[in-house]
């Protein structure tokens, strides 16, 4: 706490830096060279702000922190309230990190309205950040949906083929899942009269609001619907494979990296905390509904023929165990979720630049179009290598760590739940080595792929930071841990209670 | 006073060699990539060196040391901490020890192969990994130690990658060891929810303090045997051996290092370890036992009919490891750590050993095409003969004093782990001594130019430039030469001395009946000490009778195994394909599990139920399709328009609601 007034002011710089990168293109002429070095200018001042939150984050510190609350509009009381736990703080982070590396990988594969995209590019940062750091529900509701209009304009533009059914499959699957969401933040406003979390978090600990008893599933019901569809959670994560094998690399790395997250965070900051009795009410399903997304996911992702479907398919499979984690309400479960949620972040972010990058190269994703192209391009497959050992859960690789707190964490809950989740090791193993092997392995099968160029010093720069990311992840996971721990504790604290009946059982 | 051995450093150096080959060896010549990777490995191995030098002096063992903290959840905690006692003692010789002459030998073996550099970096790699399994000193540690491993077993299977056959036999590795570690991993967490930790002091500590006849064994049962599946993957054991003959795709020096010395045998090892565990578990036990005999006889039968040199000496390998489970499992840990040490040498040896009559004859592997080398290499054929006989089990080579130790211990809980392992002993004589006469004696077999630059198989040592049959370079027949010396007298410390330097680590606990007869037994002892010698004699006479059979066979009479094949029929292709093992598993998950995906999961509930459902039921979905193809001939633009009009839309519509 050595500076007071930035600490205010930080979490406002760091989510609007990109939103005033972005207001600042739409004035600028049409110079696309120049305007993709602002926006990779603009992208990394805000990573390096957003540095300072974990910085002189008070780790032993317990709650909310940079915390800023100001009332904005009076009827409806709406207020700015912004602030950060050690969960949302790593959102942010892993939000303004992956954007600089974004900007890159499009440098040369967006040729068309490089400004709008970079542009929408930057609005989506905002959008994200916002989602990470809103107190005030309907400032958070504000920033959910705003996420919307970029992502979705992001594919429906600068997508393939498809583009325009995938961009407008994701819009409406995810908008019309967020109006339940909606119903019951206005259901609570009515109630409490007011939009902040933590004193309708309050309200309802304190059984001051009128009417929960009976509401309380429905007001869970209504954020979780809200929530899954964006996770995705089986059975309603159909958009995703499409969404994802449209969207420019640019899309498919926040969408995956980040956007995904929303739902899991949305899971474990509201309906956690929020509807902690309605949560353990529902946990059974919702854990048996994860797993499914585990194993279904891994096993159609096996045999996808597109490789970028392949790596969507694995991302319902990654997120399964988010979800499983923060429905066991373990300490380790909770602090397992949240670092997948970031290992998943870094590494499927990395994937989808690989696969972009095969793309820029021979536009396709069809498996069956590579094989043997470890042979033209070595540094490319030792890249791919490397993070695809990541998301299998190599130890020491940053995949490991969360999957393997998530996993002990559900085993506490209820064995059965562990033991299922734990098969998708061997499932990640076998659909992405055997993708590997497809791609990279063999004889070179098709004569255009061998004079395939290898990465060049941008591609690099832009793969080298996810590389070591993933490995002082792996290494290092206390540097994350440390902050998150304390926050599932406050998080997990209406739990305590209510677990340590089954254990005295 | 402790003192600080910084354990950290005999693991980590090999790691440095690694990274400095991987980044920068494919500018370095040939000599500097060697130099590298032998000065990390040997560095590794001279610390070993050191340690042991200073072991006896230690004041605490196990002497603990601990480097940083891993990873933190509530009140779980892993560490970066290294556990050095007897037992990871004798495992951190045996590997440093083995692993270095292995890297020296691959100097001559690769030296002609492309991906020099990558090759001494996965071996490295593979050195980093193993010693952390090691010297771990809690179960997670160990358990990076254990993928880790796998990870360059993957790496080092697939070097040619350009052959489809090395590239399917890498992942099939992988996978089937994840499907040992999923029985790991379990294991683990059972671990971590009754005992809180994974560090190997509190656990056995926390175990010991169980009441043995009580609550425990049904969980300790459970641990145990989940166990054994990790090990069962990692240690090539049934139903998980398959991976291990396909691995025999890798480079020979990656076939005697990992796939015979040191990385099979880390199942071995961690249920060594684990002991305090088994121990309390006598079902788990058994289930160890078990599975050790019917491995050891199962794939000591394929082994008789295997026609290429290095899967008779993969499939000898399963088998043997099974010896070491049969060891665990009758609760001799020392016996089959023992076995461990000693496999190490002579499996080792005969691997190198192949490697060289391979190097020799320019790539061939089939016996059928070898026949007389004994003349022409001769440092090779007398190594081999080495290993041969040790591993056969004659006195008083290595691989008599630990088999022997295994079946006598056998033989004192169940005459029939014992009566099997003789029959294995048996069987594996006869196809040792198969191999050898096939490949030693009688007539060179092979095409007489061989070696003049003719197409050998895609992946093993390219054909030199001096053709003819070839004795191999000094710099492989040295360590053959010092592994052979280690084969014939590896075994002379006797099974008793070693277990008396490994009792601190296996007698310790409340087992103790094992060390203090009463005087009763010592009168029982006694009689047992001559039934010890006629059983004695009876395995050394099951080695006799399979080099008998072998000589009649395959030197005397070499027309004879032909007619016996024809004469068994379908029993003979039957072992020839492996009892079809293979072909089961395919049918029965792979097949179903990649169609099931795709036709069931993929095309009927993803793409048929799911989207359908949504399309069908609810409005908006619809509009989608609709939208979407009335929208799919207008331009770019509109789609957008389109898209922003919704989104303002839904944000007025939202502010509305707000602000009523």
């Amino acid at each position: 706490m050595n500076s007071p007034t930035l600490d205010g002011a930080i979490l406002t710089l760091v989510t609007f830096i990109p939103l005033a990168g972005a207001l600042l293109l739409i004035v600028a002429p049409r110079r696309d060279r120049e305007i993709r070095w602002f926006a990779l200018g603009v992208s990394l001042l805000g990573f390096f702000a957003s540095l300072h939150l974990p910085v002189h984050f008070a780790r032993a510190q317990a709650g909310f922190q940079y915390e800023l609350n100001v009332p904005w509009i009076p009827t409806p009381n709406i207020h700015y309230h912004m602030g950060i736990d050690g969960i949302s703080m790593w959102l942010v982070v892993l939000t303004t990190f992956l954007t600089p590396l974004c900007v890159l990988i499009s440098w040369k594969s967006i040729h068309d309205r490089v400004k709008e995209f970079f542009i929408l590019l930057l609005i989506l940062e905002t959008a994200l950040i916002g989602v990470f750091v809103s107190l005030d529900l309907f400032l958070f509701y504000f920033f959910w949906e705003a996420t919307l209009i970029p992502m979705a304009l992001l594919i429906g533009i600068y997508g393939h083929e498809r583009r325009v059914y995938a961009a407008v499959k994701f819009f409406l699957y995810t908008m019309v899942a967020s109006v339940f969401m909606l119903a019951a933040i206005l259901w609570l406003y009515a109630k409490t009269g007011t939009f902040d979390f933590v004193a309708i978090q309050t309200a309802i600990r304190g059984g001051q609001v009128a009417g929960f008893a009976g509401a309380g599933a429905w007001l869970f019901l209504g954020f979780f619907v809200a929530f899954a569809v964006k996770v995705p959670l089986f059975p309603v994560h159909t958009w995703l494979p499409d969404a994802h094998v449209e969207a420019p690399t640019a899309g498919s790395v926040l969408l995956a990296g980040v956007l995904l997250k929303m739902g899991t965070y949305g899971m474990l900051r509201f309906n956690l905390g929020l509807f902690p009795e309605q949560s353990r009410t529902n946990a059974k399903w919702i854990m048996v509904l994860a797993i499914i997304g585990i194993i279904y996911g891994a096993l159609v992702a096996m045999v996808q023929p597109n490789l970028k479907k392949l790596i969507a398919y694995s991302s319902i499979s990654h997120l399964g165990f988010v979800v499983l984690g923060i429905f066991s309400f373990t300490q380790a479960g909770l602090d397992g979720a949240t670092f997948v949620m970031l290992a998943h972040g870094v590494s499927t972010g990395a994937l989808f630049m690989l696969a972009g990058i095969l793309y820029e190269r021979r536009h396709t994703y069809d498996i069956a179009s590579f094989g043997g192209i470890a042979t033209p391009m070595p540094v490319y497959a030792t890249f791919f290598l490397f993070i695809t050992l990541a998301s299998v859960g190599l130890p020491l690789l940053n995949g490991f760590v969360g999957e393997f707190l998530v996993l002990s964490g559900a085993f506490q809950a209820r064995a059965v739940y562990g033991a299922l989740g734990a098969t998708g090791v061997i499932w990640s193993a076998c659909y992405l080595l055997w993708m590997y092997q497809r791609v990279f392995f063999g004889k070179v099968t098709h004569d255009v792929n061998l004079s395939l160029p290898d990465l060049n010093g941008r591609e690099q720069i832009a793969l080298w930071p996810t590389a070591v990311a993933a490995l002082i992840m792996g290494v290092a996971p206390l540097l994350w841990l440390n902050a998150i721990d304390p926050a599932v504790q406050t998080a997990l604290a209406p739990f305590v209670q209510l677990a340590s009946k089954v254990v005295g059982q | 006073m402790t003192p600080n051995l910084h354990l950290w450093l005999i693991p980590v150096l090999p790691l440095v060699g690694a990274a400095i080959n991987g980044f920068l060896g494919r500018r370095f010549s040939r000599q500097t990539v060697a130099a590298v990777a032998l000065g990390f490995c040997g560095a590794a191995f001279a610390m070993a060196i050191a340690v042991a030098t200073q072991f006896s002096s230690l004041p605490v063992v196990p002497h603990i040391e601990t480097l940083a903290h891993w990873m933190r959840a509530g009140a779980f905690q892993a560490d970066f901490a290294f556990y050095l006692d007897q037992l990871s003692f004798v495992m951190l010789l045996v590997v440093t020890g083995v692993g270095f002459l292995i890297h020296i030998y691959s100097v001559g073996y690769m030296w002609e192969e492309g991906g020099f550099y990558r090759f001494f970096s996965y071996l490295n790699l593979f050195m980093f990994f193993m010693l952390t399994l090691v010297l771990a000193n809690n179960y997670l540690l160990m358990f990076i130690g254990w993928e880790g491993v796998g990870l360059a077993s993957y790496l080092l299977i697939g070097f040619w990658f350009l052959k489809d056959s090395a590239a399917s036999a890498g992942k099939k590795a992988f996978i089937v060891n994840r499907i040992g570690d999923f029985g790991f991993l379990i294991a683990l967490f059972l671990l971590i929810q009754h005992f809180g930790s994974l560090t190997f002091a509190e656990v056995f500590q926390k175990i010991d303090a169980m009441n043995p006849e009580t609550a425990g064994a049904g969980l300790l049962s459970t641990i145990g045997i989940l166990l054994m599946v990790g090990a069962a993957g990692k240690s090539a054991q049934i139903p998980l051996y398959v991976w291990l003959p396909d691995a025999m795709e890798g480079p020979t020096p990656v076939s005697a290092l990992i796939h015979a010395a040191t990385m099979v045998t880390a199942g071995v090892y961690m249920v060594a370890r684990s002991h305090v565990i088994f121990e309390h578990a006598p079902t788990a036990l058994m289930v160890v036992a078990i599975t050790g005999t019917l491995t050891a006889l199962f794939a000591a039968t394929i082994g008789i009919a295997q026609t290429d040199i290095k899967k008779v000496l993969a499939y000898s390998t399963v088998s043997q490891l099974g010896y070491m489970f049969i060891a665990c499992g009758v609760g001799a840990f020392s016996a089959g750590i023992f076995h461990l040490m000693t496999h190490a040498f002579f499996k080792g040896l005969l691997f190198l050993a192949a490697g060289s009559v391979i190097h020799a004859i320019g790539g061939e592997q089939d016996m059928r095409k070898m026949g007389g080398l004994r003349t022409k290499i001769p440092w090779t054929f007398w190594t081999m003969t080495a290993g041969t006989f040790a591993i056969a089990g004659f006195p008083p080579l290595a691989g008599f004093f630990s088999k022997d130790e295994i079946l006598w211990r056998a033989y004192q809980t169940n005459w029939i782990y014992w009566a099997i392992g003789v029959f294995t002993a048996f069987l594996t004589s006869f196809y040792m001594f198969r191999q050898w006469f096939l490949t030693f004696f009688g007539e060179y077999r092979g095409e007489a130019d061989h070696a003049h630059g003719d197409q050998t198989r895609a992946g093993v040592p390219a054909p030199h430039g001096h053709g003819g049959i070839h004795e191999s370079p000094a710099i492989m027949l040295v360590p053959l030469v010092i592994l052979a010396v280690l084969s014939v007298a590896g075994g002379w410390v006797g099974a008793s001395r070693f277990e008396l330097f490994l009792s601190p680590v296996f007698y310790s606990h409340n087992s103790g009946h094992l060390i203090a007869p009463s005087s009763e037994e010592a009168a029982q002892m006694r009689q047992m000490e001559s039934l010890e010698s006629t059983l004695t004699m009876v395995s050394v006479a099951a080695a006799g009778l399979g080099l008998f059979l072998a000589w009649l066979l395959y030197y005397r009479r070499p027309k004879l195994p032909q007619q016996i094949a024809e004469s068994l029929g379908g029993f003979y292709t039957a072992v020839l394909s492996k009892y079809y093992v293979d072909e089961l598993y395919a049918t029965l998950f792979v097949k179903p599990l990649v169609d099931g995906s795709t036709r069931i999961l993929w095309h009927t509930i993803d793409q048929g139920v799911i989207d359908t459902t949504l399309d069908d039921t609810a409005d908006s979905a619809r509009d989608v399709s609709d939208t979407a193809r009335r929208m799919q001939s207008g331009n770019i633009r509109s789609y957008a328009g389109w898209v922003a009009v919704g989104a303002a839309a839904v944000i007025a519509y939202m502010i509305w609601v707000g602000t009523r």
